[in-house]
């Protein structure tokens, strides 16, 4: 392989990265990873510090599209990004003392639990959405928005924000140490815990994770591990990709949604698993 | 509300659509300077093994960039783009000023510190 060989996989990779991310909610860095390191050959530093870039060109490529549509949140975004930018911090700088296995295996038993919880939404009714949710309220973070599978407009309220928060938090940690956008953790947060329904949360944390990752960006910049000739087609192919997967994303049906996102989840945590186990 | 997103929803697209156009550039004048990265695969390896000579700091950046070296440029698209979230949580800011929603301009306002706070905890860790 050559550099321009190289670039143009990775620019073809990190192109169909994006339009999945955008699609989930997710940076597509849980993909990007995989694909640079295991298929690709680049050192795993370079790649988190490639990860953290697309994290930024998945939000900020799709995120113009969803604020626009209004599905995105913006209240629930800047309450919670004071905990994940708090968490991505903590994340960063702790990265220098956990064994990478550790952060694969502890990452990969989270999303293979986050896949289980969304399956089981699937079917379910149960409504938390009429829980008593003071912090809500004071906040003023209930909304509706327009979903255009169903041809109309839909109020939601939101619950739990405390929870939120604390989970919030937890991503941060795992973005900053893994250098990932962390939407797939924020997704099921936000739907299962805080009740926002499912559009709505995937447009969100698309808006959010730009920001988590923009917290550790700096730390990782500084140390090196951004290496402009790895990140670049990234960055592109990203871009392209999350520009047109938002696109779509209003004329899924909601339940679509879900079954990519368990599937992807599913594999990815099996990934992860793997990886920390071999060590 | 509505003017807030379509505020935001511009500052965005600036910033993406100006990254996307320095990284480019970039990309190209590395390959217009170093013909070999087409066809050599030993430039691949150089490129991309830990420890490569990568850009560190704003100086280095900047000292590439006047010298046109694409790699620099690169990295100046690449600091472009990690700066976009940022300008987005400020426009946030001012929108809601506009708005005079004092809660959500100062829980915006928080968050804006702390990435300013995590930019100079990288300066002065890793520099």
């Amino acid at each position: 392989m050559t550099p321009l060989t190289f670039q143009l996989w990775a620019l073809l990779a990190s192109f169909v990265a994006g339009l999945v991310g955008s699609l989930l909610g997710l940076g597509g860095g849980i993909i990007i990873i995989p694909v640079l390191t295991l298929w690709l050959r680049i050192d795993i530093r370079y790649a988190i510090g490639a990860s953290i870039v697309s994290v930024i060109a998945t939000s900020s490529g799709a995120a113009a599209t969803y604020v626009r549509e209004r599905l995105a949140n913006l209240r629930v975004a800047m309450v919670l990004e004071i905990a994940t930018t708090t968490g991505a911090m903590s994340g960063a700088l702790l990265a220098g003392h956990i064994a990478t296995r550790w952060l694969y295996l502890i990452f990969g038993g989270v999303m293979g639990y986050s896949s289980v919880m969304m399956f089981r939404k699937m079917g379910s009714g149960s409504d938390r959405s009429t829980r008593p949710a003071p912090w809500a309220d004071r906040l003023r973070l209930h909304s509706s928005y327009y979903d255009e599978a169903l041809g109309r407009e839909i109020a939601y309220r939101v619950v739990s924000t405390r929870i939120g928060l604390a989970l919030m938090y937890g991503a941060g940690i795992v973005s900053g140490l893994l250098g990932i956008g962390s939407g797939a953790l924020k997704v099921p947060a936000m739907d299962l815990a805080m009740a926002l329904p499912v559009k709505v949360s995937t447009a969100t944390s698309n808006f959010m994770i730009g920001v988590t990752a923009a917290a550790s960006a700096g730390i990782y910049f500084t140390r090196g591990d951004i290496d402009p000739f790895v990140a670049a087609p990234v960055a592109l192919g990203v871009l392209l990709g999350a520009g047109i997967g938002s696109r779509w994303l209003g004329r899924l049906n909601s339940n679509t949604i879900r079954v990519i996102f368990v599937l992807v989840l599913l594999w990815v945590a099996a990934q992860m698993l793997l990886r920390g186990v071999r060590g | 509300m509505r003017r807030a997103e379509l505020i935001i929803s511009a500052v965005l697209r600036i910033g993406v659509v100006s990254s996307m156009v320095v990284i480019l550039a970039g990309t190209l004048l590395s390959f217009l300077h170093h013909r070999e990265y087409v066809t050599s695969p030993a430039e691949l390896q150089r490129l991309t093994q830990p420890g490569a000579a990568v850009p560190q700091t704003l100086h280095d950046v900047g000292k590439g960039v006047a010298q046109l070296r694409g790699r620099s440029v690169v990295a100046a698209g690449l600091l472009l783009l990690i700066l976009t979230p940022v300008v987005r949580v400020a426009a946030s800011i001012v929108a809601f000023v506009i708005q005079r929603d004092r809660t959500y301009v100062m829980i915006t306002s928080l968050v804006l510190l702390l990435l300013l706070l995590s930019f100079s905890l990288g300066r002065a860790i890793g520099g």
